[in-house]
């Protein structure tokens, strides 16, 4: 979809890509979409049969080189839903402990000839190099620090089910900048959508680029959440801390971490959301995560009719041709 | 290009068939109309209001979207894939009697899917199948139980059912030749 296709102002009712990479590429029409579409994927998780046939005979790779338990169980269920063959691939399991790159492991796949390959790697622009020589879609659940957009439109859509928009909502972002692949994703949506965006962390750990998104960035958490519609947290990434960022979790917990007592300079009907998993008492107290503020389980409930909807619009391919 | 049927024939070929249904099924009990999308659901919506008139009892109406059951959904090797729109039936359809409702009936696949995700919704004591327009040529074997009209076409003619509620007014076309 070129920029002079979208401004003639016809509808966008289909994906021509063939693969799911970042939100950076996408325009905001297909991004409404991918939420329209969503919206009714959702109701087929509520039917007594949650599966439909739109993807029989359609296989699916998940190849998952990091842990993740919520992302890739999300995308197997909204797989399994759609009547997609599915292949889970776990990095312990696999060839790559005996020194198989990427690229070897991906074209080994690929001559088994699977349509779809979800990946999820440590590296920034995996997806990317894999798009390149893959014939199959590659829908990207994770690359390094780079992007994870399949979480921020889960984000965009559980923010949209509850405040029906998503243009001029004060979104404040609280939490680790540098290393988050869901705050880039989230960034270019939110800006995309025309949603006003805070981003908000101790100054050692918001990366320079910051200033490209147009967002507003600051260190005083106060100043961020105050009004804001949207409260998300982002994730203290332990594994990612080899740097000494700040002197010690229980000094962020006390300047960043978010209480019923800061909420209290939110809007009355403000959102609580984390893309998880969740580090209790460090980003986020037990008392807001459990709070009525709180959708982070509507977030993981939403997450696989969003995947559904990505994987159901990719599966009709990159190249325009008429249908009947 | 000719209108076979206007607004006032529409309206009273609906209160024709909402009478057959009472008629058939002896009342409405364990009755319920499900409209196929997109022109199914506001037939489904004014059969239910005219149920309504002649017994005085609600019909529990529900919308449907066959997109995902499309039989030609992964035939095109490439293509845009059609738009998915939300299906809405929030009564069980156990041990009822549906009434499947659609605005033309042509080579019945559009039925069969329908069919397909009605099952997956419960187990109905019943399905019949209620369309404004027969114009023939099915490819599966498939019957209506109540017809508003039945066209005689030609395979490349086209009939177009519009409706107020989408279309701004109640009328059907046939267009011969399929001369868009």
């Amino acid at each position: 979809m070129t920029t002079q296709e979208l401004e003639s102002g016809r509808q966008v009712t289909a994906l021509r890509r063939k693969d799911l990479l970042g939100i950076e590429d996408l325009s905001s029409e297909e991004i409404t979409l991918i939420l329209d579409t969503a919206e009714a994927m959702k109701e087929i998780g509520s039917r007594p049969i949650k599966k439909v046939p739109a993807l029989r005979g359609k296989t699916v790779v998940n190849l998952f080189f990091e842990p993740s338990t919520r992302t890739r169980t999300s995308f197997e269920i909204a797989e399994k839903r759609l009547s997609a063959d599915t292949l889970n691939i776990a990095i312990a399991s696999s060839s790559v402990v005996k020194g198989e790159t990427l690229v070897d492991t991906a074209l080994t796949l690929e001559a088994m000839s699977p349509d779809m390959i979800v990946l999820r790697h440590q590296s920034s622009g995996a997806c990317h190099l894999l798009s390149r020589i893959c014939k199959s879609a590659i829908i990207n659940a994770g690359d390094g620090t780079h992007e994870h957009p399949t979480q921020a439109l889960l984000d965009a859509f559980t923010i949209r089910e509850r405040k029906k928009r998503l243009a001029g909502l004060k979104v404040a972002i609280v939490g680790d900048l540098l290393h988050s692949r869901v705050l880039r994703s989230n960034l270019h949506l939110l800006t995309k959508m025309g949603a006003e965006t805070w981003v908000c962390a101790p100054p050692t750990l918001v990366p320079q680029e910051m200033r490209r998104f147009g967002v507003v960035v600051t260190s005083v958490v106060e100043d961020a959440v105050r009004d804001a519609d949207v409260v998300m947290l982002l994730r203290i990434q332990l594994e990612r801390m080899e740097g000494a960022y700040f002197s010690s979790l229980r000094e962020y917990a006390t300047v960043f971490g978010m209480t019923e007592e800061r909420l209290k300079l939110a809007k009355p009907d403000v959102m609580i959301m984390h893309p998880g998993p969740m580090n209790r008492g460090v980003e986020i107290s037990s008392e807001v995560a459990d709070g009525p503020y709180s959708v982070i389980l509507d977030q993981v409930a939403n997450g696989v009719a969003v995947r559904m909807a990505v994987l159901y619009l990719l599966a009709g391919g990159a190249e325009h041709e008429e249908a009947a | 290009m000719s209108i076979v049927m206007d607004a006032d024939r529409i309206g009273r070929t609906l209160t024709r068939i909402a009478h057959e249904i009472v008629e058939r099924n002896k009342g409405v009990e364990d009755l319920a109309l499900v409209g196929v999308r997109t022109r199914g659901v506001p037939i489904a919506k004014r059969l239910a209001r005219a149920i309504k008139e002649i017994t005085g009892d609600e019909v529990p109406t529900g919308a449907l979207d066959i997109t995902l059951y499309r039989d030609d959904l992964m035939r095109h090797a490439v293509g845009p894939q059609p738009v998915v729109r939300r299906t809405e039936v929030t009564f069980s359809i156990d041990d009822k009697k549906i009434l499947l409702v659609d605005d033309v009936l042509f080579t019945g696949r559009t039925t069969r899917a329908a069919l397909d995700a009605l099952i997956d919704f419960g187990r109905p004591k019943a399905i019949q199948l209620v369309v404004l327009v027969d114009r023939g040529h099915r490819e599966l074997p498939i019957k209506a139980d109540y017809v508003g009209k039945n066209i005689p076409t030609a395979l490349a003619d086209v009939v177009q059912v519009r409706l107020q509620e989408i279309d701004g007014h109640d009328e059907v076309v046939l267009e011969i030749g399929g001369a868009a």
